[in-house]
Order: C-alpha cells, then structure tokens, then sequence
C-alpha cells in the first residue's frame, strides 16, 4: 500500500503524519506541491495540516491552487482515497472536493487541546475501526476549524450519513458540531482534530491508531 | 490599469473579527455602533486597455482564487 504525503510550504505536520502512516504498514512517500504528477500506483493521498503559504488570502487557498493538485483532483475523480487533516481539511474545501468552508474559530482564539469526539459513521475506511457509540479523543490545534456549509449541503450530509466526526462540545462554532466529513463517494476525508497525534504511546493517548488501522486494511483489500 | 476588489463575507454567514471589532468600539464609547462586518480589499496592476475584457479576467480571477464564493461575495471597481 503506497501513501504519498503532500509537503506545502508551511506544512508542519507531515512528518507526523507520514510516521503514523508508516507505523501501520503504508510505504509512504513525501510529495512537494509543485509537482505536477503523483507516482503511478498511489493508494492513499494524505494531506497534512499546518500552515500552508502562512494562511495568506484564507486558509487552504492558495495550496489548493498549487500544481499537485490538479493530480489530486484527478486521483480523487479516479475514486482514490484521499485524507486533509487541519489544514488539509482546509484545501479540500478550498479544492471543492468537499463541501463548505472553515472560518475563523467563533472565540477568535487558536485552540490547542484535545476534545472528545462522536464518531457519527463506521461506513468509511477512515472510521471503521470505532464504535460510533463510543467517544475518542483527539487533538485540535486551529485557529480556522469553524466549519459552515449551506442548508442543502448539511442536510444531503446528514441524508448520505457523509459526517464522520462530531465535537461533544463544540470548541469553535463548527455549524452541527462538525469536526470532519466524507465526500459522497465515501472516498474522501476531511477533519479538523489530528488522529496521527494520538498514535504512539508516547503521545499518552492511542484513539488515532484506529484510524491508520482501518485505513490500511481497508485500501490492502480493496 | 488599476482594480480594486472588495471581498466580504455573505449576509448569514458569522463574523466573529467583525463581532469583536463591534464590542471593542462599543467598549471605547462608541454605543452607536449596532453591527460591524469586516472583510478585505485587493488591488491589482493589470495589463490590458479593454474595460470588459479586464473585468472579465477579473471575475474569473475571483471564482477561481480570490474569493471563495462558497462563504463570500466580491465586487469588482476598475478604477
């Protein structure tokens, strides 16, 4: 199973990202945004949070522009599977693969701390390895996490079961509690808390294993 | 050519930098003050001596990088 990890100027969380990756099996790639073609034979896009092109214009914008992501648009249309974790949630928005947007947390303020989450569907590669009645806990760090979409698009969401993830206290204004979505194919990941930073006993916290777990059984048996 | 393009967030969708923005003024002695929106203004040099064409290149400057019109809406002055 081959991942490639998408490296932006101001990606700070690649690394950790491509090691959690690693951890499960992935044989994991580190691809820079002005490439204009991923490897043939990519399984898994992964696109790392931080702060790319220093969140000029809005968040996500300008890398969602970048020559990469043209690839991934096509990966994505090919019905490849495709994670945005924090700032990666935030250029799949801006790339149009998922819907809505992510504005300014509604207390203004940059939020690090780790939240607990409701799992809202284990019908996906990413969240089948939890129990939707039970509740995990991730890491956020954000500043821009405060999802909004319009009626239409919360209510095809909740129709097509397409939210992944809930805050049980919602931290920054996210519109139903949204921490992080599926596209309608069910391919396509975004969210704004960091499984890849609960994943390693020295993190003190392992409710992101799962989500690399499931991730690579899922796309070895595809 | 000289443009200017004012970006603001569409009517419904939450302001908080422009909510914050109302508190402080109103904190200050300004009472008056019932809303406050705030949003961002880009300038451009552009090439080229066709009014429509310009704005034209414009708009689609805007859908596909400037603004997101997903949460914003945008004008274009060609000044």
């Amino acid at each position: 199973m081959k991942a490639a990890v998408i490296v932006f100027p101001g990606s700070n969380c690649d690394r950790d990202l491509a090691v959690a990756l690693e951890m499960v099996g992935f044989e994991v790639s580190k691809i820079w945004h002005k490439d204009s073609e991923l490897e043939r034979g990519i399984d898994l896009v992964a696109i790392p949070g931080g702060f790319s092109f220093g969140d000029y214009l809005r968040v996500g914008a300008i890398a969602a522009n970048s020559p990469i992501c043209k690839s991934i648009i096509s990966h994505a249309e090919r019905g490849g599977y495709i994670v945005g974790i924090c700032n990666g949630f935030q250029i799949l928005t801006e790339t149009g693969l998922l819907p809505g947007a992510l504005l300014r947390n509604s207390g203004l303020k940059y939020i690090c701390k780790t939240v607990d989450l409701n799992v809202e569907t284990a019908n996906s590669i990413f969240t089948n390895k939890y129990n939707p009645s039970n509740v995990i806990r991730l890491p956020i760090a954000h500043h821009d996490g405060n999802y909004n979409a319009d009626v239409p698009d919360i209510e095809t969401m909740r129709d097509q079961d397409l939210i992944a993830f809930t805050y049980c206290d919602n931290p920054n204004g996210s519109i139903e509690n949204i921490a992080g979505i599926l596209s309608s194919n069910r391919r396509v990941l975004g969210m704004m808390p960091h499984p890849e930073r609960a994943s390693e006993k020295a993190h003190g916290n392992l409710d992101g294993v799962g989500f690399f777990k499931g991730l690579v059984e899922s796309v070895s048996t595809a | 050519m000289k443009a200017r393009i004012k970006i603001m967030l569409k009517n419904g969708v939450l302001d908080p930098q422009g909510e914050a923005i109302k508190h402080a003024l109103n904190n200050i002695g300004f009472e008056s003050v019932t809303g406050v929106r705030q949003g961002k203004v880009i300038e451009l040099e552009i090439d080229g001596s066709d009014k429509g064409q310009v704005r034209s290149e414009l708009d689609k400057m805007c859908n596909k990088l400037l603004a997101n019109t997903v949460i914003e809406n945008f004008e274009i002055e060609i000044l």
